[in-house]
């Protein structure tokens, strides 16, 4: 991984950005012809696809169909990989994510991410939430203070945590050390929040509550989401992405997904006649 | 719709404060990652030198002679070491010959039979502390329960006091190599009706032995690196070797006493067997971890 | 005819009924064997030691004095060089040693690069204690005498940086000492480094962390424990180092301030004085013996703790 210096310069995107199926919302993150290669292999294959503000967007299809791939692109983690590289763009506010000017540490502030399974640092509830505040130089106690109940609060955790914000995070649930790294990702007010199948490691009872807090916070954040759980889908998201074998099959109204899509493909998954 | 350019602006905070920031936390990150490299690669300065100087000043004195002449006295020329080679490489053998059965039998007992016991949680305890003795303890020891039981100095005591040097290293090592075969192993040999002595013996141990030969070879060569424990157990000899129970030569002692004579012909044999010394224990070192890295 | 099963060789009423019972008393016996030897060290030191200990008792800890011809001995001029000697060691080792790990932990450089580090570590540990000692006589000496004397010229009235100036010294032998105890830091530390879990090192990242904003925020203080561990253990390897302590400290018998001046430590006082020693100097020497084992085996004992609860530490993490 290259500190923080971006890769090869890449002319800054300032295309007119095509509206989502639903015509009264922007489209934050677009992707145009986007093709990535770990090393020799092609992990996605001239991908377009366009994210919609403030909704929430999901992405399904069996193992290796190259979803968490491109969920990953959006800000940049691929790249602590050695050997990958891309043709093609993604921009994000109409914004090449390459853009020289553009520093990957500010890009990852703007585009958050929640993974698969919970990893809270091994300090204490307060100081996880703080520690994107600090790093990017927010000393004032009052502020950290307001930033970790807002977090806290947004994330569905402040009642169970108020009492207990300097003890130790790995103290925590599975459920509630999830919902913990979701009040961190969104402390520093992303704008839009990548989640990796943030339920797969969680019981029913805290999935369900995840899924609750998904509903509420895309009223603040833009909210892309990787699942292999077709209910999850169905349940927490407005557009859906299927994927099959690195190549995006189809992308539309979830409702429409999973009732009546256009691809004899994306029928037979979501119908589990494979994957 | 937004014009983009501006969306763009106001969505990124484009402002100078942020930028200065940004750029005092990516050149803050730069000069650590090259501070952090420099220290690196500066650890390899006192290492070149000793490299350096061993083989610059060994190297003249190194030739056939060396290894087949005996010390020469104070303040002459000429001589060798062979005597001294010989005693490095059977005390070496007789610390091993005396630890390694031991060391090996107990890690297969920690392993084997009750690896939750408290016998077993003592001996692991054991081996690590002992790791922790200074080698010049074991010189000590080897002289209240070698020489003073005996009456002379002799290779028997340097070849005890090794060996309390080897023991822990060899012990542990085996544990790790014993715990490396797979559990699939013992059960597919247990389930063919093989009993635990024949299971340890024809299927545990043969898949072990590299990774403990790893182990016992690392032991040999810093053993034979050590002179703490010989200084007052082999003491040191002029002659070649007689009986066992007599002083010894050793490489590492004889390094020792010559390096602070006032002769320049002695400190130079001394830089001599320090380059033999650095030969045998690095080939060592290495022999061991290619045993290691082939079987795995 | 002698039913034997091809695969696993076993004769029925065979020799093999009773061998695993003796063999599993055989294994037990060197088991049992290997735990005493360290209970056997410290009774034949111990025994050795008793006249001394009746004699001087715990005075010898406190005494400054050490004359044989007198037959005074006490163990502070020594004690204190240990203690000096292992500390400098440890001051000067650190930093670097952690860089190392942290440098081998991390992927600042291509892999080549690393594996060249690694390799030079492992060669400095592989490096005979008397090697490093006449190293240190040859190149080590000459320069702490020149500075020394340099230093002491223009700051001689601190009294750590007191003339005169020796080569052999406290300095020089922390300096060398420093060398050795190097790897055991960098192995150590970078074992803890890497054990921490990658998913904490991506959250870091994810937050918009630079990579030392990450590695001290978040890597650093986690494996913590294991960087604590590391310096405990080298601290116990530097007080027990025996042979370039003895050959490059100048071997004096009294307490001095300064790190310029010959000193002595607990090793190296046994190395030079117990090849010729009678009598109740043999019984101090293994006094003196004794408080050294005392002490290696507490400081082992101590870094052995804290591993164990790193371990258990970044267990939890996962």
């Amino acid at each position: 991984m290259t500190d923080t210096m971006t890769a090869a310069p890449r002319p800054a995107a300032v295309a007119p950005i095509a509206p989502a199926e639903a015509p009264d919302r922007r489209t934050i993150i677009s992707v145009r012809d986007f093709n990535f290669f770990y090393g020799n292999k092609q992990a996605l294959e001239e991908i377009k696809i366009d994210i919609p503000e403030k909704q929430v967007t999901a992405f399904i299809g069996p193992s290796g169909c190259g979803k968490t791939t491109l969920l990953r692109n959006f800000n940049r983690m691929n790249e602590l990989i050695d050997g990958v590289r891309h043709t093609g763009d993604i921009t994000l506010a109409g914004r090449s994510l390459w853009d020289p000017a553009l520093e990957v540490i500010t890009l990852r502030r703007l585009v958050g991410m929640v993974f698969q399974k919970s990893n809270p640092f091994a300090k204490s509830i307060y100081e996880n939430i703080v520690y994107g505040l600090r790093i990017a130089g927010v000393r004032d106690r009052a502020t950290l203070d307001e930033t970790v109940e807002r977090s806290l609060r947004g994330a569905a955790l402040w009642d169970e945590a108020k009492d207990r914000l300097h003890e130790s995070a790995l103290g925590l649930s599975g459920g509630q050390m999830q919902r913990l790294c979701i009040a961190r990702a969104i402390a520093v007010r992303p704008k839009v929040l990548l989640m990796d199948e943030p339920c797969s490691a969680l019981d029913p009872i805290a999935t369900a509550r995840v899924e609750q807090l998904i509903g509420e916070l895309k009223k603040d954040f833009t909210i892309v989401i990787v699942t292999h759980n077709m209910q999850q889908a169905t349940r927490c998201s407005d557009q859906t992405g299927f994927f099959y074998l690195g190549r995006l099959i189809e992308f539309g109204p979830t409702g429409k997904i999973f009732s009546n899509p256009s691809e004899q493909r994306t029928q037979d998954y979501v119908t589990g006649r494979f994957g | 719709m937004d014009n983009p350019v501006t969306h763009a602006a106001g969505f990124f905070g484009d402002n100078s404060v942020e930028s200065t920031k940004m750029l005092g936390r990516s050149l803050g990150n730069r000069l650590l990652t090259g501070l952090c490299i420099a220290l690196s690669f500066a650890a390899m300065i006192p290492l070149a030198s000793i490299l350096y100087l061993v083989v610059k000043n060994g190297l003249p004195l190194l030739g056939w002679s060396i290894f087949t002449q005996l010390p020469p006295a104070a303040g002459m020329t000429g001589g060798g070491f062979g005597n001294a080679v010989i005693g490095t490489l059977i005390m070496v053998g007789l610390g091993l010959a005396i630890s390694a059965p031991l060391a090996i039998l107990a890690a297969l007992y920690i392993c084997e039979y009750e690896p939750h016991g408290r016998l077993a949680t003592a001996v692991r305890f054991t081996a690590k502390m002992l790791t922790g003795i200074p080698s010049i303890i074991c010189g000590v020891f080897a002289f209240v329960a070698v020489v003073l039981v005996t009456g002379k100095f002799s290779a028997w005591a340097g070849g005890v006091a090794l060996a309390v040097l080897m023991l822990p290293t060899i012990l542990l090592t085996s544990e790790q190599a014993l715990l490396g075969v797979q559990r699939a192993y013992r059960e597919a040999s247990y389930g063919l009706g093989a009993t635990r002595f024949q299971t340890i013996f024809r299927v545990v141990l043969p898949e072990a032995v590299p990774a403990i030969m790893t182990g016992v070879m690392l032991a040999v060569a810093r053993a034979a690196g050590e002179t703490a424990p010989l200084v007052f157990t082999a003491l040191f000899s002029q002659f070649w070797m007689s009986s066992l129970m007599e002083p010894t030569a050793s490489l590492s002692v004889l390094i020792y006493n010559f390096s602070t004579m006032p002769f320049e012909h002695q400190v130079k044999m001394a830089w001599s067997a320090s380059l033999v010394l650095v030969l045998l224990v690095t080939a060592t070192n290495i022999t061991a971890q290619l045993v290691f890295s082939k079987k795995h | 005819m002698a039913t034997e099963t091809p695969s696993t060789g076993r004769r029925a009423g065979s020799v093999g009924r009773w061998r695993p019972d003796f063999f599993r008393w055989f294994t037990g016996l060197a088991a049992v064997a290997s735990v005493l030897v360290l209970g056997w060290i410290f009774w034949e030191v111990f025994r050795e030691a008793k006249p001394a200990l009746e004699k001087f008792g715990l005075g010898f800890l406190t005494g400054g004095q050490w004359q044989p011809n007198r037959e005074r001995y006490g163990v502070l001029p020594f004690l204190v060089g240990t203690g000096a000697t292992a500390g400098i060691a440890l001051l000067i080792a650190f930093p670097p040693g952690l860089a190392i790990a942290i440098f081998l932990s991390e992927d600042f450089l291509p892999r080549p690069a690393r594996q060249f580090v690694r390799f030079v570590v492992e060669l400095l540990a592989a490096i005979p204690s008397v090697v490093y000692g006449l190293w240190g006589i040859v190149v080590v000496i000459p320069i702490v005498q020149a500075v020394g004397t340099w230093t002491s010229e223009r700051f001689g009235h601190i009294p750590l940086l007191s003339g005169p100036a020796y080569g052999n010294s406290l300095l020089t032998a922390g300096l060398v000492l420093a060398l050795m105890v190097l790897p055991t830091i960098t192995a150590i530390s970078r074992s803890s480094l890497v054990a921490v879990p990658h998913t904490l090192r991506e959250g870091a990242y994810a937050l918009g962390a630079t990579r030392w904003e990450a590695i001290f925020g978040v890597i650093l203080p986690t494996a913590a424990p294991g960087v604590v561990a590391a310096t405990i253990l080298a601290l116990g390897r530097a007080m027990g180092e025996t042979m370039a302590v003895a050959m490059l400290i100048g071997n004096s018998s009294r307490l001095s301030w300064s790190l310029f001046a010959p000193s002595g430590t607990l090793a190296s006082l046994l190395a030079n004085q117990f090849g010729e020693a009678e009598g109740l100097q043999v019984a101090a020497l293994m006094y003196a013996a004794l408080v050294l084992v005392a002490l290696t085996l507490a400081v082992n004992f101590a870094g052995e703790v804290v591993l164990r609860y790193t371990e258990r530490r970044t267990a939890g993490i996962r």
